[in-house]
């Protein structure tokens, strides 16, 4: 059985994208048949991310109206192993996604024996998040360390609880809550809501927190996804998220100031 | 990044005059079980000197689903009555065909019949107000019930969603959020952080009641009477507190 996870988080530009890479191709990494679906049509941006957007050319909308199969729209990522990207349409619209046309492609994937399935959802609590959370027996949640951000998270987990095929069976939707650019000096200087302040305002699992780096722009900039670079604290954040997803227990790093020492005084590392 | 398809969806065109919503209202229903002019008016004349606050304007569910009269009651007679007593009938509830014509003639909404059910599930947008008491028989008329099935929530209620328990008291074992509404019938209680807006008394129970461990509520109110979180924030800011009901007056005091 694949297990289905969405990437969501009601409010745009809080890092979905980024986090459906990363998860994905961690998840690849240890060695699982992963694959990541853009759900965002019209506004194709997993591709860059994930550095194939020149070898699109089947899309996610042509295999559900039957225009090519499931085969000939993969594209097998070139980093890793097991890692697959189904990608946007960028020229249809949102309502080119139904529910039928969406399991159809969910079903065939985990009889194709994929044992992950990612699903990037798009901003906003319109129809096209509304499929991408529809079939999900795990939701990632996504938000930044700020009240609006908060508060469409906590929208959007009342969605995924009631909307959802599984809500609509009697069951719930496994929710895990990952907190992205944070920050715990601004947190100190009281700019932003700590870890603390979201877990109590959301009442959900916290997957993992994700420090504010530069590395992230710079690898979505460029095509790697940032859990890539082992040297960058974003990057060993999502390992560890992975690895959490995975059902290992890994202690929550990253949240608490860094004491910097003369060394790292002297040695400004960029990370 | 994916920032931009905030802006995909266009709102509605700017020549649009209105949209279609959905919308939950508790409305009251007036179970009629037996007609009799004179008996009548005297008992909504005496329900309306019991609750004057109640009798205003209410829009109300003609229920005809229990009526045992053998006569067909006439509709336009029981319509003038309560209008006369602060009572708005605004739809009407019945499975007799005489009398649903009769409403068709008075231009009253009519409304599923015979069902008796609540939804268990807290939805995000319930699609048409459905106040149905969840009472197996109503032997006479009772404006102000409260005394019916708990609804117990055991799942933190989100932002966006609302939750009714009609007839009767709702706990929520968690928190509700910022931006949820809770409504009953009777009492309500919070056992997490009350954040959203809490609505107990909606059909007009003066008694009824809210309990939460931490107030932080955008609005409370009971019977109609409420208060915003500006009037609570100075003093009884996230603290157990129960609020009732005294004169008109909303009165908020420690759990303990």
């Amino acid at each position: 059985m694949a297990r289905i996870i969405v990437v969501t988080s009601g409010k745009g530009g809080v890092g979905k994208t980024t986090t459906s890479a990363a998860i994905s191709s961690g998840l690849a990494l240890r060695g699982h048949k992963t694959a990541v679906i853009d759900f965002d049509i019209g506004l194709r941006n997993l591709d860059i991310v994930m550095n194939c957007e020149r070898r699109v050319v089947y899309d996610f909308v042509n295999v559900i109206n039957g225009d090519a199969n499931l085969r000939q729209a993969l594209i097998k990522d070139k980093r890793v192993e097991n890692l697959y990207i189904l990608p946007a349409s960028q020229t249809r619209d949102k309502d080119a996604l139904t529910v039928e046309g969406v399991e159809k492609v969910l079903t065939d994937l985990a009889a194709d024996g994929f044992e992950y399935i990612i699903c990037d959802s798009p901003a906003g609590i319109e129809h096209g998040a509304f499929m991408a959370l529809y079939f999900a027996d795990t939701a990632i949640v996504v938000a930044n360390p700020e009240v609006s951000s908060v508060r469409d998270s906590d929208r959007i987990l009342g969605i995924l609880q009631s909307k959802s095929r599984r809500a609509e069976n009697g069951e719930r939707v496994e929710e895990c809550l990952l907190l992205t650019r944070y920050n715990p000096e601004r947190v100190a200087k009281g700019e932003m809501l700590a870890v603390a302040d979201v877990e109590e305002i959301l009442a959900t699992k916290l997957l993992g927190v994700i420090p504010e780096s530069e590395t992230v722009l710079k690898a979505s900039n460029q095509g790697v996804p940032v859990i890539h670079d082992a040297t960058s604290t974003a990057g060993q954040a999502y390992t560890d998220a992975v690895a959490r997803l995975l059902g290992d227990d890994v202690e929550h790093r990253f949240i608490n100031m860094e004491h910097k020492g003369l060394f790292k005084r002297l040695f400004r590392r960029s990370a | 990044m994916d920032s931009k398809s905030q802006n995909a969806e266009l709102p509605f065109a700017s020549t649009a005059q209105f949209r279609l919503k959905a919308g939950l209202f508790p409305l009251t229903q007036l179970d009629i079980s037996h007609y009799e002019r004179d008996a009548f008016t005297e008992q909504l004349a005496q329900k309306a000197a019991e609750a004057p606050a109640f009798f205003q304007h209410t829009p109300v569910v003609l229920n005809f689903d229990t009526f045992e009269g053998t006569l067909t009651p006439p509709l336009g007679e029981i319509c003038g009555l309560c209008r006369e007593h602060g009572l708005m009938p605004a739809a009407l509830r019945s499975g007799d065909d005489a009398i649903l014509t009769q409403a068709t003639d008075l231009a009253l909404a009519i409304m599923p019949a015979g069902k008796t059910k609540v939804s268990e599930v807290a939805s995000t947008a319930p699609p048409a107000p459905d106040p149905a008491p969840a009472k197996e028989e109503a032997p006479s008329p009772e404006p102000l019930p409260s005394a019916g099935p708990t609804k117990v929530v055991n799942t933190p209620i989100r932002s966006g969603q609302q939750v009714y328990a009609a007839g009767g008291d709702l706990i929520v074992l968690s928190s509700v959020s910022a931006g949820a509404e809770v409504l009953a019938d009777g009492n309500i209680h919070v056992y997490g952080a009350l954040r959203g807006r809490a609505l107990a008394g909606v059909r007009g129970d003066t008694s009824a009641r809210i309990f939460c461990q931490s107030l932080e509520a955008e609005l409370v109110s009971i019977a109609g009477n409420f208060k915003l979180d500006e009037d609570m924030r100075a003093e009884h800011w996230k603290a157990p507190r129960q609020i009732h009901l005294d004169e008109q007056t909303l009165v908020i005091q420690p759990l303990s």
